[in-house]
């Protein structure tokens, strides 16, 4: 195909062209920048309308939507700091987003990591429960975020009873050998917390002796704690006159 | 037969390289490597499997728009330039024109196929890609026989296209579709129960492209044998059925 030099263009032509070019960069630089609120997350649509919308590919959708939900923290340039959201749409889109994709980890990262660390109490603890019912749901591969979020409740919650029904759970329910020893030995050590040393002494005991620590440090090391709980309990416990 | 369908298979292929479809490939190669940087830049963790997967159905999805255009936008061509009553007008029969465009069309498909996987190499294994393309490549060949069947059919492009693509969306969302429709089995209205009918009805004709080149496939787990031998085998028979449907519909036009 051969073409006209531009000479050829009628003046006008270029004018309308450069006007209106001109016009429309004019009206979107004047366009106020987008500003995201935490009341523009709505709820999501259910899980039926979703994997109908994703045409069959519902695992690439809960990638874009968990990106999206991500947006919600920094938008245009403005952030939206995590606790000014609405956590049970939060968590709607969260469970939405694992139902798409039970094998991302993306949802359950965010939820232990970035939305329960907000300085809200209420807000944390229903993370954390969503994440304990996530975690029940594949004990195997979502063991990771629970151990987080036990962390969180010890530490942050300073929920030492909440800490241990985690624990608890990860210590009955992951079985995979991908998961170190310490995912299962949170619960002594939890319990020694709540200065519940008898109870401590006979979970490190149980462990030890069931064979399931192969690991010749790992073993060492219980050892080595179970003999400072016997050291604490003896020192602990009245003395006869 | 074949001396005849291998020229006409040929011209179409030279079709496909001279036409700026690849030009337009390349574009699309450009802007996903351009979309997987952003995702690396927004993803905190599981990037590579986002940009896997989200590329992974932008380029199919692409795919699949770029083969049925080919095939109307050619077939059309062909219409209005009288080569089709050329071709007509050559001593062999009718059906031989249509396998040599099939042949055509199914080869650049899997052209097509191997092109666009290529983008997927830095995020998936060799072994999940291979899979993957296969069973890409088997959609976009039931694809070309669809638009082959609605041109001959429709001879006009808009309805053509508006036709597969149709076909397509629904191949894709007719098992949701189905899900939803389930929840009015237990309706007493005979509405609901009609339209559950139908619905299944439409299921049992459609193939269930919503199987075919799963996104999740790249990052989970490679798709089991048994399963692309269904994917091959559900590509075969479809495109015997739409191929079949084809040759009767030439045959009982008058042109």
């Amino acid at each position: 195909m051969h073409e006209r030099p531009v000479s050829q263009v009628p003046r006008w032509v270029l004018a309308l062209l450069g006007g209106a070019l001109g016009l429309q960069l004019w009206v979107g630089a004047s366009r106020p920048t987008p500003h995201a609120a935490a009341g523009d997350l709505g709820l999501p649509p259910s899980v039926q309308m979703l994997r109908l919308a994703s045409f069959g590919e519902p695992v690439p959708l809960a990638k874009l939507l968990m990106l999206y939900l991500q947006a919600f923290d920094y938008q245009a340039g403005t952030r939206v700091p995590y606790r000014d959201l609405d956590y049970d749409r939060l968590e709607t889109w969260l469970a939405r987003i694992v139902a798409l994709d039970s094998t991302g980890q993306y949802p359950l990262m965010s939820a232990s990591r970035l939305y329960a660390e907000v300085p809200d109490p209420a807000k944390k603890r229903q993370m954390l429960d969503f994440v304990y019912r996530a975690y029940l749901e594949d004990p195997n591969r979502r063991w990771p975020w629970l151990a987080h979020a036990t962390v969180i409740a010890k530490h942050e919650l300073k929920d030492p009873a909440l800490a241990r029904q985690y624990a608890v759970a990860l210590q009955k329910y992951t079985t995979t050998p991908d998961a170190p020893l310490w995912v299962k030995q949170m619960e002594p050590f939890i319990l020694e917390d709540m200065n519940e040393l008898e109870a401590a002494k006979i979970l490190i005991g149980g462990l030890i002796a069931s064979g399931q620590v192969r690991d010749e440090r790992d073993l060492q090391l219980l050892q080595r704690r179970l003999k400072l709980l016997e050291e604490r309990i003896e020192a602990e416990r009245p003395r006869k006159p | 037969m074949i001396r005849v369908i291998g020229p006409i298979a040929r011209a179409t292929l030279l079709e496909a390289a001279r036409s700026r479809m690849l030009w337009l490939v390349g574009v699309l190669v450009l802007l996903c490597l351009g979309l997987a940087g952003f995702i690396q830049q927004v993803a905190i963790i599981e990037a590579p499997q986002i940009q896997g997967t989200v590329l992974a159905a932008i380029l199919r999805a692409s795919a699949a728009f770029l083969t049925t255009a080919f095939v109307a936008m050619s077939m059309v061509r062909e219409f209005n330039d009288k080569v089709f009553e050329l071709m007509l007008a050559q001593p062999w029969p009718r059906g031989v024109y249509l396998a040599g465009k099939f042949v055509g069309f199914s080869t650049a498909a899997v052209g097509l196929a191997l092109i666009v996987s290529l983008p997927l190499l830095p995020f998936a294994p060799l072994d999940r890609l291979a899979a993957w393309t296969l069973s890409l490549a088997c959609e976009l060949i039931i694809l070309a026989a669809m638009s082959l069947f609605c041109v001959i059919t429709i001879t006009h492009i808009v309805p053509a296209l508006a036709t597969v693509l149709g076909f397509y969306v629904l191949g894709r969302s007719i098992a949701a579709i189905q899900v939803m429709a389930a929840g009015s089995e237990s309706s007493a209205r005979w509405t609901d129960r009609a339209a559950d009918g139908i619905i299944q009805a439409i299921a049992l004709i459609l193939p269930r492209f919503d199987l075919m080149t799963r996104s999740d496939w790249l990052i989970a787990a490679a798709p089991a044998a048994w399963t692309l031998a269904s994917v091959v085998g559900q590509a075969a028979l479809y495109t015997l059925l739409l191929m079949a449907a084809a040759q009767f519909d030439l045959h009982r036009q008058n042109f």
